[in-house]
């Protein structure tokens, strides 16, 4: 596998950062950090716990199995995102409790329903802009 | 400091809302302000006023910044100090708090507080960007997330928890745009049918364009000054009694409960408190309908109904012009309109003139207590004051 350059912290490890976060993403993983002192789980991650204010916070990798919250079918979107119109965006509650907003891709004809169960996904990074981050995203699971 | 005056309204002024071809946010900012000072011809602007502060939501649309000393400048009020303040469709609400805070701290006496935003040149696509800005860029704008679909992703949880139907939202557009009919400032002025909001496209399902508010350009402004030198400058003055502010995650997401916006009731509690006042006390409210939903849940937040209980709460008639509590009787951003930064401050105008007995044909008879909520973003800002006509 091509080598990512991760920021690191003084200690070498992978700081808790929103970048590197989707730099994962990239790697086709889905991660939280969890915080070593309190134990919560933080997503996406961040550098210093807003629980107990530890920097001592290590990276896990999520099931990326979750259910669907609420959903939207945008009709107006954002210049970027001008070509996929419509599409769905929703809230995932993943099975380690913490929830991810995102896009939902479903079949053609299929519809989105509210608890329905999904999986992340990935895509590649997009060629142009800022930030050049790989997005993660959700499909209904026992599909392709 | 229960029930006692904070600061005294004096003076207050709205440009007028809407489409404002060839006027940038300046001279938009000064004819809001020209009112003002016409109102109150015993105030001696470049005398009196010691400080400003302008809500403003972004400098991206007109490529200016610094827009305090901007306006102090246009103003002629030079050297007096001048910041503009942001906390996205809040930036006014924020401005007014500042200002009351100002006074109270003593160290200023009068200061002008107000809003501005010029949004209607923007392309859709520019305007929809602008108005992400409020959200998490990384995990929401970067997922193709709009403003409207976040507010349709709490739309749909609501109406899943609590039954709310596409009905019920329609009727805050339709109420809103009765009473924006009869609002000479208004954006638009006129009245729509149940039928029309219902036919209307889809912006972001569940949640339809009549469903959202309008992207106006405008400008408001007030005169504040401490409680006990008011009426040196006019037997009217409305007494402000109550301030609260709260924030929220700037990511939707990481909310346990989608259908409620907990900032709302967060600042509701501290400025109910600090006034001595409850929901039932009220007799005019200004709410932050940027979307119908918006307006349904701010009844439920600030205890004008029950938790789930706001979509069969707009149905009863109790928020129109003749029921119990009438709210939004300016039009709402609905109607109205919704110069974002302008919003916060256009808010206390109506109330201002509601209590005064100055709103002509919209007028709440013999209104004494009034209440305006300023939400930021999808709630990640709540802003609350309480208005007394009498102290
Ligand atoms: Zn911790």
């Amino acid at each position: 596998m091509e080598e990512i350059a991760f920021r690191r912290d003084e200690r070498k490890e992978i700081y808790p950062t929103i970048e590197n976060f989707y730099k994962f993403c990239g790697m086709g993983k889905l991660m939280a950090v969890r915080c070593s002192r309190c134990g919560r789980l933080v997503l996406p991650p961040r550098p210093m716990c807003p629980e107990c204010y530890s920097t001592d916070l290590g990276w896990i990798q999520l099931s990326g199995r979750g259910r669907l919250e609420t959903y939207s079918e945008v009709y107006v979107p954002p210049k970027n995102f001008a070509s996929k119109s419509p599409y769905i965006i929703g809230i995932v509650r993943l099975a380690e409790g913490v929830a991810l907003p995102g896009q939902i891709i479903v079949d053609r004809g299929e519809k989105a329903e509210v608890g329905m169960e999904l999986r992340v996904d990935f895509e590649s990074a997009p060629a142009e802009g800022w930030p050049q981050w790989p997005r993660y995203f959700f499909r209904p699971v026992d599909r392709k | 400091m229960s029930g006692r005056a904070l600061a005294a309204i004096i003076s207050a002024g709205l440009s007028k809302f809407g489409k404002l071809e060839g006027l940038s946010s300046r001279e938009i900012f000064l004819s809001a302000a020209k009112e003002a000072f016409d109102r109150c011809p015993n105030l001696n602007p470049k005398k009196d006023i010691k400080s400003l502060f302008i809500g403003q939501m972004s400098e991206s649309s007109e490529h200016q910044g610094h827009t305090g000393a901007l306006i102090a400048d246009w103003l002629g009020l030079n050297p007096i100090p001048s910041v503009r303040l942001e906390s996205a469709c809040a930036s006014s609400g924020a401005a007014l708090r500042a200002g009351v805070q100002a006074i109270m701290s003593g160290l200023v006496e009068t200061v002008m507080v107000g809003g501005v935003e010029k949004m209607t040149h923007l392309s859709t696509f520019d305007a929809t960007e602008y108005l992400a800005l409020s959200s998490d860029n990384f995990l929401e704008q970067w997922h193709g997330f709009t403003f409207p679909a976040l507010f349709a992703l709490i739309a749909r949880a609501h109406m899943l928890k609590y039954k709310t139907r596409e009905e019920q939202l329609a009727a805050v557009a339709v109420k809103n745009h009765k009473n924006g009919s009869k609002n000479p400032k208004a954006h638009i002025q006129k009245e729509i049918t149940i039928e029309q909001a219902l036919n209307s496209r889809i912006i972001a399902s569940p949640l339809r364009l009549f469903d959202c508010s309008l992207i106006s350009d405008g400008a408001s402004c007030l005169i504040l000054t401490k409680p006990e030198v008011a009426k040196r400058y006019t037997d009217e003055p409305v007494y402000i009694v109550g301030t609260g502010q709260a924030s929220d995650t700037i990511g939707l997401y990481e909310r346990d409960d989608l259908t409620s916006l907990n900032s709302i009731a967060m600042a509701a509690r501290e400025a109910y408190r600090m006034a001595d006042v409850g929901p039932d006390d009220l007799d005019v409210a200004e709410v932050h309908d940027c979307f119908t939903i918006a307006e349904i849940i701010s009844y439920e937040m600030l205890g004008l109904c029950g938790k789930g209980e706001g979509g069969t709460f707009i149905e009863s008639g109790q928020t129109e012009m003749d029921g119990k509590i009438p709210v939004n009787t300016s039009g709402g951003l609905k109607s109205k309109g919704h110069p974002v930064g302008a919003t916060g401050t256009a808010q206390a105008y109506e109330i201002y003139l509601q209590l005064t007995g100055q709103a002509g044909k919209r007028q709440v008879e013999g209104a004494e207590i009034g209440l305006t909520q300023n939400l930021g973003g999808h709630g990640s800002t709540s802003i609350v004051h309480i208005f007394k006509r009498n102290i």
